[in-house]
């Protein structure tokens, strides 16, 4: 044996280059790419509507509706005194007219009301989060003590928050189905156009005793392999983006929507492996079943 | 139909003349779609170590009896055995075994481009999942001996022709086939290399390969004074006793 064939080592035997190649990696990076944002966008909508909530049903705001013996602050103040003992209330602050003021500016713009207008007093109640005390207790304890008021627990804005972000938790969840299923369509239809640009390896690839799984072997772990590299690339192009986001984007509206966390950037991270993995597949039935229909 | 032995006491017998054939045709027809038979009732045994040309014009059906040789193709009707398997009866996953034991040399080569010599020769054992280091040399031994010693990191596209059916042919044999196909396998040489590949296969033939070489090369067939198969209109009409085949 000569010193050259004692090094020798079986070269890949399907062509390093292939015509489709770079086409087909450029696709699966950019579908990569959105099923990475996508996981991250859902993981920040997902922690943005807990927080929502959170907020909301940790707290309730108490309308408190001066009698005619009382002056408002007076019947605020009292109710705040009696609120702050009911069990389950960590904290109840009355809040001062500015502050209500500013409330209603929103809904009827920003002059000053008249001083006659009677505007009700608001009570901000912080619940415990252990043992929160329910807006009828409130309710019972706010009446008990002759304090005309209304509890408003958040409850139904809590409950359509959750049912958005469910929708939101779906949607996410939707579109990497979406994407994974485009992938594997992309990686069938590179299979399927691949064995058939190759038709003549395959046929010398069968005379030399080949058997269908050790040719689908090749063009399966040919797939899987661009498939993962491209996944690395479109998950790290995404990681960039919500870290730019993440890191220059504190402040604007958008990261208070989705409150992206550094922890919420390692969800593209299984990406690769599972684009790999759905390029294995799809290559794998795709080219099984045209040598099924081979000689 | 093939012999049965007379009798076992016979002196002279010919062990080979009464092995069971390698391949066996029993009224095998061919035709594609619903085109005109390409093969019609063909019927040929080849023992075992024996050496023809299969011949006839271009369209005569050479290429069709190679290919379901083969397994490329199925026949239409008839009976084809090898290697006493009944080749309609063989599962998909049994054929690899078989085609195992056939190499097929080709008119056009069909080497793969984007491998070196050496890969291209190594693709049988490599195929069969041996491992390179208990073959490496066995290839290296075979390249030299078909005159590619020196050629072993070359590429197919900088070999010449003659060289390329060297190549062609080492790979077909490399897993020591008990049938060796060749197609036309001096169509696109010159008289000399031709000749060269012959005296391969010739040497080839005489370690036991039984060797079946379609060709209209009337000069090559003449010069190597083997028996001859002629396809004639899909037909086998020209019979060489020497051969032992069926009549026709």
């Amino acid at each position: 044996m000569s010193a050259d064939s004692a090094k020798w080592w079986p070269a890949p035997l399907l062509p390093r280059r292939d015509g489709g190649a770079a086409s087909l990696f450029f696709v699966v990076a950019v579908l990569s790419f959105l099923a990475s944002l996508s996981a991250i966008g859902g993981l920040a909508a997902q922690r943005a509507a807990e927080g929502w909530k959170d907020q909301l049903i940790g707290s309730a705001t108490v309308i408190v509706r001066a009698s005619a013996t009382d002056t408002p602050d007076a019947a605020s103040a009292r109710a705040a005194e009696v609120l702050a003992g009911v069990k389950g209330v960590s904290e109840a602050r009355a809040l001062d007219k500015a502050t209500a003021d500013a409330l209603i500016a929103r809904f009827l713009g920003p002059e000053p009301l008249p001083d006659d207008v009677p505007v009700p007093r608001l009570v901000a109640v912080d619940l415990d989060a252990a043992a929160p005390a329910t807006p009828a207790a409130l309710a019972a304890a706010l009446k008990a003590a002759g304090v005309d008021a209304t509890v408003e627990d958040h409850g139904p804005w809590a409950a359509q928050i959750m049912r958005g972000a469910a929708l939101a938790r779906w949607l996410a969840i939707a579109l990497l189905a979406v994407i994974a299923s485009a992938a594997a369509a992309v990686i069938a239809f590179a299979a399927r156009q691949g064995l058939s640009a190759r038709a003549d390896l395959v046929e010398v690839l069968h005379l030399a005793g080949a058997t269908d799984g050790f040719i689908a072997r090749l063009f399966q772990l040919r797939f899987a392999r661009t498939a993962a590299q491209a996944g690395i690339v479109g998950a790290a192009v995404a990681v960039a983006a919500a870290a730019a986001l993440r890191q220059f984007g504190a402040g604007q509206s958008l990261t208070a929507l989705l409150p992206i966390t550094w922890t919420d950037l390692a969800a593209p991270l299984p990406w690769p492996l599972i684009a790999g993995l759905i390029a294995a597949v799809a290559a794998r039935a795709t080219v099984d079943a045209v040598l099924k229909r081979s000689p | 139909m093939s012999r049965k032995p007379e009798a076992e006491s016979a002196v002279d017998v010919d062990p080979v003349a009464f092995a069971p054939p390698v391949v066996r045709f029993d009224k095998v027809s061919m035709r594609y779609g619903a085109g005109p038979p390409i093969l019609n009732d063909i019927s040929f045994d080849l023992a075992p170590g024996s050496f023809h040309f299969l011949t006839g014009a271009s369209g005569s059906g050479k290429t069709t009896v190679l290919r379901l040789i083969y397994l490329g193709d199925r026949a239409t009707s008839g009976r084809i055995e090898l290697m006493g398997r009944d080749v309609a009866t063989l599962g998909r996953r049994e054929r690899p075994a078989l085609r195992r034991r056939i190499g097929v040399v080709f008119q056009e080569f069909r080497l793969l481009s984007h491998l070196s010599v050496f890969d291209n020769a190594a693709l049988g054992p490599r195929i069969a999942g041996r491992k390179p280091a208990s073959y490496r040399a066995d290839v290296a031994e075979l390249l030299a001996w078909v005159g590619l010693g020196d050629r072993l990191h070359a590429m197919p596209d900088a070999l010449s022709g003659g060289e390329k059916q060297r190549l062609a042919i080492a790979r077909a044999v490399v897993n020591r086939p008990d049938i060796l196909l060749a197609d036309e396998p001096t169509g696109n040489v010159d008289p000399a290399i031709a000749l060269r590949i012959l005296r391969l296969l010739t040497e080839l033939n005489r370690v036991g390969t039984t060797v079946l070489i379609a060709s209209h090369d009337e000069d090559l067939v003449a010069r190597a004074g083997k028996p001859v198969l002629h396809l004639s209109d899909g037909r086998l009409t020209r019979f060489d006793p020497a051969a032992r085949e069926s009549p026709q």
